[in-house]
């Protein structure tokens, strides 16, 4: 089954790497992975997109949770809101396609954010499912460069990602 | 002060009192501060030699044990030894030079990524960019390492940090918002393995090399309960090896009584061991009959990563045994027992005699000559197996062995890191002719520092583990695994080391030479020429379950 996961980490240089290696070495299957700030200074948020079953899942977020660096992790089951963000540059051939791919463009309230001679470049945010149909849309049209940033995602409602208390004072 | 100075001076606050290592370029300036700074250094004759040293010493003592090399080849040397470290969870500080910081990533002479190479293998490392974040370092290097679940660390240090001048402050506060260990377990967990206990009529107790810190606690649940014990190849010396209610070492080369008292518990309390697959086999077979699995372990990634846990237990295993003898009771395990005692009295732990001499004996004389009273390391092969099996450890920290990687050649420089610990005591390393040629170099070092330890070498003239394999899975093709030919003469070697050879080759020699050895007031490597084709038995082969168990040399039959 497909998960999204949020990890919040201190930005320390090769945190990154350490996630990644972990994915690596323990044969997790990671589908995405999108990283930015958060309004903390000193912390950053990880978006996982991780494919697997419970116990996989459970092993994920247990061995996340070993590193150093990772401060909280979250396994985003309950409702939430996913975004990606799409970049798609599409031939346009002639004006009867040009006007085609208008149609979809506004179905699916994407932007132009490049006009070409003999192509466009389309912007569109969504979740996953969204760009998946959106890019199928424009396939027939010949599709020249697609890039996607993976999913990033937020808990809806009071839930926030944040750091837990102090617990335990280890010796 | 100098970047080498602080760094040196951040350790000495953290206890440190000796350093394994081996000099280079780009550490030299910490070399030099070295001179001056009452911490003691061991030079090795190989940085793996150093990073093994440094395991056995935190293993022996119960501190943080710490190696130092150079960059690049140097550091890289430390590969194997801190995975070592690492899968038996032990608090290791590596100190590694680096080129200074204007070069890293140019490919600069001695370059290497260390801490890229090493993420994989330790529980943390650092690159230290500015001088001052030293001791915050250290602090923190020696906080991780040594708590929780311990583990092996890396500090990488440019030469030119170490050369700065360091204007920074020695007292510095942990701040570690992700690190954060559980250390007493859940009330309500304790209490429900406690009822699940209670109610068992066939329980087990399994204690890991995580529990040998908590021995004392294991005794006095174990005598107030009645509840047989199994402890695992690193958990050896956490349960005394000679009291009536051990059963052994449970998994491949465990005992009978062990495996069968698995398979057939309803209720296995398991204390801070993994559930390695040496240990498990066949994971779908493991303790079919358990209805209940309580874990105890420190790291709670552990729990459930290999055998479905009923009863989860985050926490010190030393914490949480107190909590359960608090609570421990009597339990009625009569007829358990009357069925333990059968297949531990019908298959005790044995071998066929043979006109040769054998491991086994040897072992087993050491054993009876110096009634347990040593620390023991090993190497890895069959000699490390019939160590365990006929060197009944009684102590803590005492059977000094790699069980996670298997690594080959810890033997030498496991008795080493030992005996610089617990300098007072008898250090034996049961070795075999191949995993001693691994690091025998650090013979020198024994020289050197006037180790006493006691190298014995089991030479059965192969790679005998392998060669076992081959035998019993590979129709005895026996594909590079002869050694004999080419094997040194053991006694001469240490002889050109100055050190006492000992030579034994016949059966009637062996008690000769056992006392040989232990009269030797200095350091010995004796050589015992073994039987060459012994097999380890019983013998659950990889991957099998425990009814699948080979309890006897199948060869014996057709009279071998
Ligand atoms: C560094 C390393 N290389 C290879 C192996 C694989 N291996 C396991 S046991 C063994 C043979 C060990 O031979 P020896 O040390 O002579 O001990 P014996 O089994 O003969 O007692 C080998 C090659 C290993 N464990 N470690």
């Amino acid at each position: 089954m497909r998960h999204v996961i949020s990890v919040l980490v201190q930005d320390h240089p090769r945190v990154l790497n350490r996630i990644t290696s972990l994915f690596a070495r323990r044969g997790f299957n990671l589908e995405s992975l999108a990283v930015g700030t958060t309004h903390v200074p000193g912390l950053s948020r990880i978006s996982l997109v991780v494919s697997g079953d419970d116990r996989t899942l459970e092993q994920v977020e247990k061995q996340l949770n070993r590193l150093i660096e990772v401060l909280k992790v979250t396994d985003h089951s309950e409702p939430h809101v996913e975004r990606e963000l799409a970049l798609v540059k599409v031939h346009v051939g002639g004006l009867e396609e040009r006007l085609a791919i208008k149609d979809i463009q506004e179905a699916f309230r994407a932007r132009v954010v490049d006009v070409a001679k003999e192509s466009l470049i389309l912007e569109l945010t969504g979740d996953s499912n969204k760009i998946n149909s959106f890019v199928e849309a424009l396939r027939p049209f010949g599709l020249l460069e697609v890039m996607r940033t993976g999913a990033v995602a937020m808990s809806r409602g009071e839930r926030v990602l944040k750091v837990r208390e102090k617990r335990e004072e280890a010796v | 002060m100098k970047g080498a100075e602080a760094l040196l001076k951040a350790m000495e606050q953290e206890g440190v009192e000796v350093i394994f290592g081996h000099p280079g370029g780009a550490i030299m300036p910490t070399y030099d501060a070295l001179y001056d700074s009452p911490i003691r250094h061991i030079l090795v004759r190989h940085e793996q030699g150093g990073v093994h040293a440094a395991t056995a010493y935190a293993r022996a003592s119960g501190k943080v044990g710490v190696v130092m090399a150079t960059s690049g080849p140097g550091a890289l040397n430390l590969v194997t030894g801190l995975a070592d470290a690492y899968m038996d969870s032990t608090p290791v500080v590596a100190i590694t030079g680096n080129v200074p910081r204007s070069l890293i990533g140019t490919d600069a002479f001695q370059e290497a990524d260390v801490t890229g190479v090493t993420m994989p293998i330790t529980k943390h490392n650092y690159l230290v960019q500015d001088v001052n974040d030293l001791p915050r370092v250290i602090k923190e290097a020696f906080y991780i390492a040594r708590s929780g679940r311990p583990g092996p660390v890396l500090v990488d240090v440019p030469k030119d940090v170490q050369l700065a001048e360091f204007t920074g402050s020695f007292d510095v506060k942990l701040d570690l918002p992700g690190y954060k260990p559980t250390l007493r377990g859940h009330p309500r967990q304790i209490e429900r393995a406690l009822e699940a206990l209670e109610k068992a009529e066939r329980p087990v107790l399994m204690v890991g090399g995580g529990a040998q810190d908590a021995h004392a606690e294991i005794l006095a649940f174990a005598e107030k309960t009645g509840i047989p014990v199994i402890t695992t190849l690193m958990g050896l010396g956490a349960f005394p090896g000679t009291h009536p209610l051990w059963l052994g070492m449970p998994g491949m080369h465990g005992t009978v009584a062990a495996n069968r008292a698995i398979y057939h518990a309803d209720v296995i309390l398991a204390v801070g061991l993994r559930f390695d697959d040496r240990v498990t086999g066949k994971v779908s077979r493991f303790a079919p009959h358990a209805h209940t699995i309580i874990h105890v372990d420190v790291d709670p990634a552990e729990i459930g990563k290999i055998v479905r846990t009923q009863v989860p237990i985050v926490g010190d295993a030393r914490l949480v045994m107190r909590e359960l003898l608090r609570g421990a009771k009597p339990l009625r395990l009569a007829t358990w027992w009357r069925e333990l005692e059968e297949w531990r009295t019908r298959h005790p732990l044995t071998y066929r005699p043979r006109p040769h001499l054998q491991s086994q004996e040897v072992i087993r004389a050491f054993y009876e000559a110096t009634g347990g009273n040593a620390i023991v390391t090993t190497g890895v092969g069959q000699h490390q197996m019939f160590a365990a099996q006929f060197f009944r450890v009684s102590r803590p920290r005492s059977f000094l062995t790699s069980g996670g990687l298997g690594t080959m050649g810890v033997g030498l420089p496991f008795a080493i890191g030992a005996q610089v610990a617990r300098p007072g005591e008898l250090v034996i390393d049961f070795d075999g002719d191949g995993s001693f040629q691994m690091t025998l170099q650090e013979l020198a070092t024994v020289v050197k520092y006037k180790l006493p330890v006691k190298v014995v070498v089991l030479n059965n003239g192969f790679l005998g583990m392998v060669r076992q394999w081959q035998d019993l899975f590979h129709a005895k093709r026996y594909s590079e695994v002869y050694l004999a030919d080419s094997n040194p003469d053991f006694a001469r070697l240490a002889e050109a080391y100055g050190i006492r050879g000992v030579r034994v080759e016949r059966k009637e020699d062996l008690k000769k030479g056992v006392d040989a050895v232990l009269e030797t007031d200095g350091p010995v490597v004796a050589e015992f020429k073994v039987y060459q084709e012994e097999g380890v038995f019983p013998m659950i082969p990889s991957g099998a379950s425990v009814e699948e168990m080979i309890t006897e040399d199948p060869r014996q039959e057709v009279g071998a």
